[in-house]
């Protein structure tokens, strides 16, 4: 469990550092770890018990109690394929980028601001 | 069952213009005749929820707090309703305001579903659903912003999709932590629970990333930059539909959930949304002082209207916080009914105004103010348009955003939150300034030289537009109607009893103890 809360804050601290970088491949690796470090916190933090599933025996009413909750398991599941579809999305539009602007550095990006 | 429609129609259209694909007149017609559907919906739904109160629908049949949970009060009913209206507005101009290639990859069908999922927002009652129709409504607008792929919208993109990811982070993380501290994420549920907890403190910490998360929906200070670096770049019947809806989502949810369900330190959150907003008026409306383009201006008046919305917001709990156990004051009543009333005019106006800059650089190629000119010669009528919803804009007494902005400066008036009224007052000086430049610099003055050829179904552009003004023109004369029905949907924000009842019968003992 420690090793698992540590690296929910490891993951945050990579992804927000990588997201402060000027390139671009490293802005969408920033957001992919910061949506896996939100993922695994949403996971930890719902206390998962080892060797627990929710799982019913056969012949039982209900599963073992304690038993880990299922319901974070099931929001992790959802929120992994959102940032699936997202970063396939944030990948295309990088490279797309990068091909009409010529560079990946972050700092000429700069025509639509004010 | 009536509020699944709102979501369902709009969706299973979406799905049948990817079943026509290759077909984009049709597609285009059918998104019409969808968005006129929903309108329809949207009544029905408004009308029951004003007579019934609100409405819900356990989806696949489990009962809440366990299943997802649909419910429409007055707030998230009308929500609905203007989010048909602009739908139909942009899906009509759509039919000569997209380029054929956009139109034929999927231009209609994204639309139809950015509209379901920002529907979807307004009448989710489970905090978990709320992330899943925002994340959805982002992955349309993505795709709706970068579609066509010119240099600007990619560099423009960028920003958007950074800024709105990193926010969805933050919101998911703060998801997980108000799972693990609760064990709910239905929200009446969650105000129940919350409550019981009987730890303010916790409370307010759950509800920080949260409220971060949606301020940078909403494009409130200090995160707005993704706004007015991207609403300009994609084609203006898109900026229109963005400029409505989008960022009022993250209003919405805002005011939902620090109404209903973080209600534990309202001081501390009102003295937060309060300096916020006027942080964002003000740097919206400096920030659009210095601009020169149509649409770059507008966006960032959009930044400075948020601003306005969250001054309600904001009186409204400073209001409750003084006010007795929590009951809500008749200040903080008139506070968010101003807010409501704002958010009403707002979406319609600005969404018009957005159309006519669309139209403008339909008949001339450009949005940028040094290459316009005498269109009060050539384009009268649109210059009428465009007059009267600028004027509405920014407060010209007896036009629609006098009412509102006229409830919110009387709210804090007598709230005693004068140095937000005080800005709030400057702010407006400078939108009339903003729009003036506009008027001068593209309607008046010598007719610019123009080797634009005239578009064609100019009755795609100015209907909307019109119907848009007509709308706006029935909330300035209907305005204490109006008024009324955002006193009635404020009472129901601030005082979450009927909503909790209508989700979780049986649960809200007397005295508001679970």
């Amino acid at each position: 469990m420690l090793m698992l809360s540590a690296s929910v804050g490891v993951l945050f601290a990579a992804g927000a550092y990588m997201l402060m970088r000027r390139s671009l491949v490293k802005l969408v690796v920033g957001l992919v770890l910061l949506g896996q470090a939100a993922n695994l916190l949403i996971y930890v933090a719902s206390g998962p018990l080892r060797g627990r599933p929710p799982l019913v025996e056969p012949g039982a009413e209900s599963p073992p109690t304690p038993h880990s909750d299922p319901l974070a398991s099931a929001l992790v599941l959802t929120a992994i394929v959102i940032s699936f579809g997202i970063a396939s999305y944030t990948i295309v539009l990088i490279k797309r980028a990068f091909q009409d602007v010529g560079t990946d550095d972050l700092n000429e990006y700069t025509t639509t601001d004010c | 069952m009536l509020v699944t429609l709102p979501i369902l129609v709009p969706l299973v259209a979406s799905a049948a213009c990817l079943a026509l694909w290759g077909r984009a007149r049709v597609q285009q017609v059918f998104a019409v005749l969808t968005t006129v559907c929903m309108v329809g919906v949207a009544v029905a739904l408004l009308n029951r929820v004003w007579a019934d109160g609100p409405q819900t629908a356990a989806l696949g049949g489990w009962a809440a707090p366990f299943g997802i949970t649909l419910i429409a009060d007055l707030l998230g009913a009308v929500m609905v309703l203007l989010t048909a209206i602009v739908g139909l507005a942009v899906a009509v101009f759509s039919i000569g305001g997209t380029t054929p290639a956009r139109a034929a990859h999927g231009h209609a069908a994204l639309v139809l579903a950015m509209l379901g999922a920002i529907s979807g927002a307004f009448v989710s009652g489970d905090l978990f659903n709320i992330y899943v129709w925002f994340e959805l409504m982002l992955l349309s607008s993505f795709v709706l912003l970068t579609l066509g792929g010119e240099r600007a919208q990619l560099e423009g993109a960028i920003k958007y999709v950074t800024l709105n990811l990193l926010s969805s982070m933050v919101f998911l993380a703060g998801v997980g932590l108000v799972y693990a501290s609760t064990g709910t994420l239905n929200l009446a549920d969650l105000a129940l629970r919350l409550d019981a907890l009987d730890d303010p403190r916790r409370a307010t910490a759950l509800a920080a990333p949260l409220l971060v998360a949606f301020a940078i929906k909403a494009a409130a200070f200090p995160l707005f930059f993704w706004l007015p670096a991207s609403y300009h770049t994609p084609p203006p019947v898109v900026s229109a539909l963005f400029a409505g809806l989008l960022t009022k989502v993250g209003v919405y949810s805002l005011i939902r959930v620090t109404t209903l369900v973080f209600d534990q330190e309202r001081a501390l959150i009102a003295d937060a949304v309060l300096i916020t907003a006027g942080l964002t008026m003000l740097s919206g409306v400096l920030g659009a002082m210095s601009q020169n383009d149509v649409r770059r201006i507008l966006s960032f008046h959009i930044v400075s209207q948020i601003g306005y919305m969250l001054m309600g917001l904001g009186i409204a709990l400073h209001a409750t916080a003084r006010g007795d156990a929590g009951a809500p004051t008749e200040t903080a009543v008139l506070a968010l009914a101003g807010a409501v009333f704002y958010i009403i005019h707002h979406i319609v106006v600005k969404t018009n105004l957005f159309l006519i800059a669309g139209a403008i650089q339909a008949e001339r190629g450009t949005g940028d103010l040094d290459r316009l000119g005498g269109m009060v010669r050539t384009h009268p009528f649109l210059a009428g348009l465009f007059l009267f919803s600028a004027l509405s804009l920014a407060g010209i007494p007896v036009l629609s955003g006098f009412w509102a902005k006229v409830v919110l400066v009387r709210a804090g008036l007598e709230a005693g939150t004068y140095l937000i009224v005080g800005v709030s007052l400057a702010v407006s000086l400078l939108t009339l300034f903003s729009m003036m430049k506009i008027w001068t610099r593209a309607f008046w003055g010598e007719p610019a030289k123009t080797n634009v050829p005239p578009p064609g179904a100019a009755w795609t552009r100015l209907g909307p537009i019109v119907g848009l003004a007509s709308v706006t023109l029935a909330i300035a004369i209907g305005a204490p109607w109006v008024f009324d029905f955002a006193v009635r949907a404020a009472e129901t924000a601030l005082d979450p009893t009927a909503y909790i009842e209508a989700v979780l019968p049986g649960r809200m003992q007397p005295g508001g103890e679970p």
